[in-house]
């Protein structure tokens, strides 16, 4: 039997699954379903440093294998997370990413101020860099070299020794120019990708399908754009760890971004249908990898066979 | 209260009506704990252009006999996911969420009950009215759609109710127009002590607002789009105000709350139906009128419960 555990840079997995932030909220719900600990680990919905309200609704509709959403990060802040949340997920034995948000470089030092001396226990944090800016005509922070280096720059130096993986959006021209940025930042590995920019239309009443106009593609129908994107940061940046997410609907899904160059997963939208996708995924990768005879999910890190 | 995921198996399709389906479905672990005005999530088919679960109300459970442990849903066809559902059959198996969500509030007395539907909506109030009947409540229906096709169980309601009023818009069954013409009379009528809605949203905040103006306690179940069914998305969100707290304004205890879990039931005084126009201050006070058997048969005061305790 295969084992799962994982190296994700500084991190030990024990299995390469995570669930991708904002769909899995902070475990309690999921956990009727699955236990916390047989996760590789939980990506929290993100959080910021006063609790954020969200959009009207409606806030999704569902598209051609997948959906779009514009939620506007709805979350009760970091202060509960620390006193609610995150004690009861270590309790469940759960590896807990905090997963973090801001609409000014100074809202996410403050998020990362609070984890610092609040977050004992949290495994590391993940940084939702695909806000929008208020000091940059609300660009995404995601979508601006400067603006990339600056917000993980900080929250390096705030977090210290928590190793941080910035969450990259995939809408931008030159993915690499961002990683480089977040890198040079201090990033200890990152995640890629969040949600495509997308938006739909209904042709009855010609409004748009989300209050929030425009939202973000989520679901198997963006995973092409996932693999690619982990294949283009692992060939440039071999050493990177690297969190994989984008359409994963079972195993097949999670060992393409794998073999593409993710030394770990998350399963988002998959979470919907099947709260206890990610252990059916992690059981999927188990046995593929005896199908294979891999004894070692690092085996198949970056494995891709490319000719010439 | 807790959800499972479970599978069961459809015993029975059938046409309902003129215009809807209903299917039956075996599955003992929901039978046995849903409450009236919960949910089910139900997966329809593998197929990954569509993936999303959709949440239906149960119609009516079975508890005994040949058919004990069963569920009913009745539904419309609309896309892609009750298509495939109105293609079972006996034997087929389904993957279901449930039961979800937070269902009606029975009144802790003896109350006299007014159950308000429109079209498919009222489906959820057909499993209301046998609890509300089993514990001795008076159960009185208006019943609501655009033409008599589109009424859902106007014969099933004559039997269940007191009295039972149906409108249709084109006149084709019962009065012409809609729930809300004949709502305050019946209320009168009635002597209604606490009212159940379901229907589209725009019914429900009209029903609402009448319910505050005769100060009658109203209970009404929404229908928001829902990505997750379970409380991990927000998504599913309600607009709902709750008494400001000082030095804050009415738009600042705005709260979404989530319908699928904190929900689909709402205190429908409490919603925040048409956005900012709508908040011009209500009088916390007329939410829980006094003589209403709202702390016994209506929503407790919300309040804090009411803030999104997930994410
Ligand atoms: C708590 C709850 C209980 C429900 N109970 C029932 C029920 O008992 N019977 C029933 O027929 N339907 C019920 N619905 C609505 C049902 O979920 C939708 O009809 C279904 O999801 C449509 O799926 P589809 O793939 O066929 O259509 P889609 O292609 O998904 O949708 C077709 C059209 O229906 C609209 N629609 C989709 N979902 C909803 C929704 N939740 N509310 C309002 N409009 C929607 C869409 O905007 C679209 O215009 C309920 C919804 C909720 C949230
Ligand atoms: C409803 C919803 C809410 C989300 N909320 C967040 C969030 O708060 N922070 C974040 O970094 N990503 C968020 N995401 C993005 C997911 O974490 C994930 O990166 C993305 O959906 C792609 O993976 P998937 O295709 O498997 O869903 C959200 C996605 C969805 C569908
Ligand atoms: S539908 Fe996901 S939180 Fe309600």
């Amino acid at each position: 039997m295969a084992i799962l555990t994982s190296r994700l840079g500084p991190l030990d997995l024990q299995n390469p699954v995570l669930a991708a932030s904002g769909t899995f909220g902070a475990g309690r719900e999921g956990s009727v379903f699955v236990n916390l600990d047989e996760l590789g680990g939980i990506i929290v919905k993100s959080m910021t440093v006063t609790p954020w309200k969200g959009k009207p609704t409606p806030r999704m509709c569902e598209t051609p294998s997948g959906m779009l959403n514009a939620i506007g990060i709805q979350n009760k802040g970091v202060d509960r997370f620390i006193s609610e949340d995150l004690p009861w997920l270590l309790k469940q034995g759960a590896t807990v990413f905090a997963s973090i948000a801001g609409n000014t470089v100074d809202e996410f030092v403050r998020v990362a101020d609070k984890l610092r001396t609040g977050g004992r226990g949290i495994a590391a944090v993940e940084v939702n860099i695909s806000c929008p800016n208020l000091e940059d005509r609300n660009n995404m922070f995601s979508h601006s070299p400067a603006a990339t280096a600056a917000v993980v720059g900080k929250v390096k130096a705030a977090l210290k020794r928590v190793p941080i993986f910035p969450k990259l959006s995939p809408n931008v021209t030159s993915l690499s120019k961002i990683a480089e940025a977040a890198l040079n930042g201090g990033a200890d590995g990152l995640s890629l990708v969040n949600t495509v920019f997308g938006m739909a239309i209904d042709v009855e009443t010609r409004r748009p399908k989300l209050a929030g106009v425009v939202g973000g593609l989520s679901g198997p129908a963006i995973h092409p754009i996932a693999v690619r994107a982990v294949h283009e940061i692992h060939s440039n940046f071999p050493h990177v760890p690297i969190i994989g997410q984008g359409g994963i609907a079972g195993a097949e899904d999670a060992l393409q971004l794998i073999l593409a160059g993710a030394s770990a997963v998350a399963v988002g939208t998959m979470n919907f249908v099947d709260p206890s996708a990610c252990r059916t995924v992690a059981e999927g990768i188990a046995s593929y990898m005896d199908r294979h005879h891999v004894t070692d999910v690092a085996e198949l890190v970056g494995a891709l066979k490319i000719e010439g | 209260m807790t959800m499972l995921l479970a599978s069961g198996e459809v015993l029975s399709h059938k046409k309902y009506g003129e215009h809807y389906h209903s299917l039956t479905i075996v599955t003992p672990d929901i039978g046995e704990r849903v409450r009236p005005g919960q949910f089910v999530s139900i997966r329809c088919g593998e197929n990954r252009a569509s993936i999303l679960r959709r949440p239906f109300s149960v119609y009516r459970v079975h508890k005994r006999g040949g058919w004990a442990s069963t569920i009913e849903i009745v539904f419309d066809i609309r896309g892609p996911g009750t298509t495939h559902l109105s293609q079972l059959r006996g034997h087929s198996i389904v993957d279901l969420i449930g039961p979800s969500g937070r269902g009606f509030v029975l009144p802790k007395r003896r109350a006299h009950c007014l159950l308000v539907g429109g079209g498919i909506g009222a489906a959820p109030l057909f499993f209301l009215a046998d609890e509300l009947r089993n514990e001795g409540h008076r159960v009185d229906v208006i019943l609501g759609a655009r033409n008599s096709g589109l009424l859902l169980g106007a014969i099933e309601a004559r039997r269940l109710a007191s009295v039972c009023r149906t409108t249709t818009e084109d006149g084709s069954m019962g009065d012409t127009g809609r729930v809300t013409d004949v709502l305050s009379d019946t209320i009168r009528r009635c002597e209604t002590e606490v009212v159940y809605a379901c229907g589209p949203h725009p019914m429900l905040a009209a029903v609402s607002r009448i319910c505050l103006e005769q100060k009658v306690p109203i209970q009404v179940a929404v229908e928001e789009l829902m990505a997750c069914g379970y409380g991990v998305c927000m998504t599913c969100v309600m607009p709902l105000r709750r008494p400001p707290k000082r030095d804050e304004s009415p738009e600042d205890a705005v709260v979404y709350a989530r319908s699928c879990t904190e929900g689909p039931v709402f205190n429908g005084a409490q919603i925040v139906w048409n956005g900012a126009a709508d908040l011009v201050a209500v009088d916390q006070g007329e939410l829980t009128p006094a003589g209403a058997p709202t702390r016994h048969g209506g929503i407790e005061d919300p309040s804090d419960e009411h803030a999104p305790p997930g994410n």
